[in-house]
């Protein structure tokens, strides 16, 4: 076999894949103005995403935020800067890693869990079954979870990042002896509009990739068992990407302003 | 009238439907029968529009078939009963009426639609989940005929029955045809699902009608290919 000829074969399946999830992708936006809508649906996905994964974020960002404050102050103090802790972990969650870590958290519960279960609708026909009853698929499934995602995902990467820089709050007033005061005084003064509205607007794509990507390969799924493992595992591992590349596209966009 | 003229379909290298053509007459019952990979799910999802044919036409009274009206007016029993499994039983049965009419009204014909499939009203509140495979199928054949539709089509409407509950399917399906005069398209293995609903038969084979006839001719037919499938 030409080696260049499945170079050639693996770049055209990319590129067409690519090609089906963007016109996917636009044509989940241009439906969320369009009617009908479903609040039933879209309540249902308020919930899911939004407040069902406030215990793993909260905990995530916890942990994250305290462990953060020890590394900065470990690192710090090897050239006498351990004072700049509570601006550097401000900045680290708000900037980076608050949209990070959700985006990667609802990647691994929200996008699994909606993959998984429209997959399992499409090889229970449950989705011709909807198509059958003159229900589009693309308003009844895809638009309420996107919508969903767009709106409360960056409400989540903000309790994340309020969450993560008390850990850290919590770690160095308790054992690193920061004054309580001084430190909320530091991370306050120090952070900008621009790093709220950065972590918000990134907030924003991750919840529409995770729902986008979750939608796009459960509806695409293979047939069987398979067919909903594959179209799950799929989802996350794309979605995790482009988390992580549209993550250093957009801190460079909007931090060259 | 549903009319299929010349209907072809492959996927890959593999032709499914080699110019199949059948006509679905005003109120008759018509039943396909054809061993697996013959081609009669994918004809029954062309002509629902859940798969794009490479060629050939699908007319309804004469014009080229409207899906958003002829859907508008249909009901369909799925294989594995399709019902969403979010929702309650009665919220299955009155999906499509829930579009058109009050919670409470539509509430009451799904139960009475749930009745007429003999499933006691109690069963309306709970998930699908939480039924049987024949109830599920009753739940199923509750939905397809909410909204009194003029075309109903059944995808193996018996599979993975015990023979009693095939039985009692198989004559409900029946009542529910006659009562309805709908336009019907049944696919199937079983041939007792056959000799109890249909009014016309065909016999797909290698992706086309091999054989059309009634019941009775069904049993005199001397074709080889019909007789090795009924034997």
């Amino acid at each position: 076999m030409n080696p260049l000829a499945a170079v050639g074969r693996t770049t055209l399946l990319a590129v067409a894949a690519i090609g089906r999830i963007t016109l996917f992708t636009l044509s989940a936006i241009v439906h969320i103005f369009r009617a009908p809508f479903y609040p039933r649906q879209f309540g249902l996905a308020l919930v899911q995403i939004g407040w069902l994964s406030l215990p793993v974020v909260g905990l995530t960002s916890l942990f994250t935020g305290g462990a953060l404050v020890m590394q900065i102050y470990a690192g710090g103090a090897r050239f006498n800067a351990e004072a700049v802790v509570p601006q550097i972990v401000a900045i680290g969650m708000v900037r980076e890693l608050g949209p990070v870590l959700v985006g990667l958290m609802v990647a691994a519960r929200v996008t699994a869990a909606i993959s998984a279960e429209i997959a399992t609708m499409k090889v229970t026909e449950q989705i011709d079954a909807l198509i059958t009853l003159s229900t589009d698929p693309m308003r009844y499934l895809t638009v309420p979870r996107v919508l969903a995602g767009i709106l409360v995902v960056p409400l989540l990467v903000a309790v994340g990042d309020i969450i993560g820089i008390m850990g850290g709050y919590g770690v160095a007033t308790g054992s690193l002896g920061f004054s309580p005061a001084a430190y909320l005084r530091n991370t306050v003064n120090f952070l900008e509009p621009l790093d709220i509205a950065s972590s918000l607007i990134k907030g924003t794509a991750f919840g529409l990739i995770a729902t986008t990507m979750g939608c796009y390969f459960g509806i695409n799924a293979g047939r069987g068992a398979r067919g909903v493992g594959r179209a799950t595992k799929s989802a996350v591992e794309a979605t995790a990407v482009l988390i992580l590349a549209a993550n250093f596209a957009l801190t460079a966009v909007i931090f060259s302003l | 009238m549903i009319t299929v003229s010349n209907l072809f379909k492959s996927f890959g290298q593999t032709p499914v439907l080699c110019g199949a053509t059948l006509t679905l007459a005003k109120g008759t019952s018509t039943v396909v029968i054809g061993k697996s990979g013959s081609g009669k799910s994918v004809l029954m999802k062309s002509i629902l529009g859940l798969v794009k044919p490479d060629s050939g036409t699908i007319l309804q009274d004469g014009a080229p078939l409207d899906q958003t009206r002829f859907l508008d007016d249909f009901g369909m029993l799925f294989q594995g009963a399709a019902l969403f499994d979010s929702l309650p039983v009665w919220q299955n049965v009155a999906f499509r009426l829930l579009r058109r009419m009050p919670k409470a009204k539509a509430r009451a014909i799904a139960l009475e639609k749930l009745g007429r499939v003999g499933l006691e009203a109690d069963v309306a509140d709970r998930l699908p989940a939480m039924l049987s495979g024949g109830m599920q199928k009753r739940a199923g054949l509750a939905r397809a005929i909410a909204t009194n539709p003029s075309v109903l089509f059944f995808d193996e409407p018996t599979t993975g029955l015990d023979p009693i509950m095939a039985r009692a399917i198989n004559d409900l399906i029946r009542d529910i045809v006659r009562e309805t005069h709908a336009t019907t398209l049944t696919i199937t293995h079983d041939m007792t699902t056959v000799r109890t609903i249909a009014d016309t038969v065909m016999l797909l084979d290698q992706g086309k009608v091999h054989w059309q006839g009634t019941v009775p001719q069904l049993s005199e037919s001397r074709d080889e290919t019909l007789r090795s499938f009924i034997a």
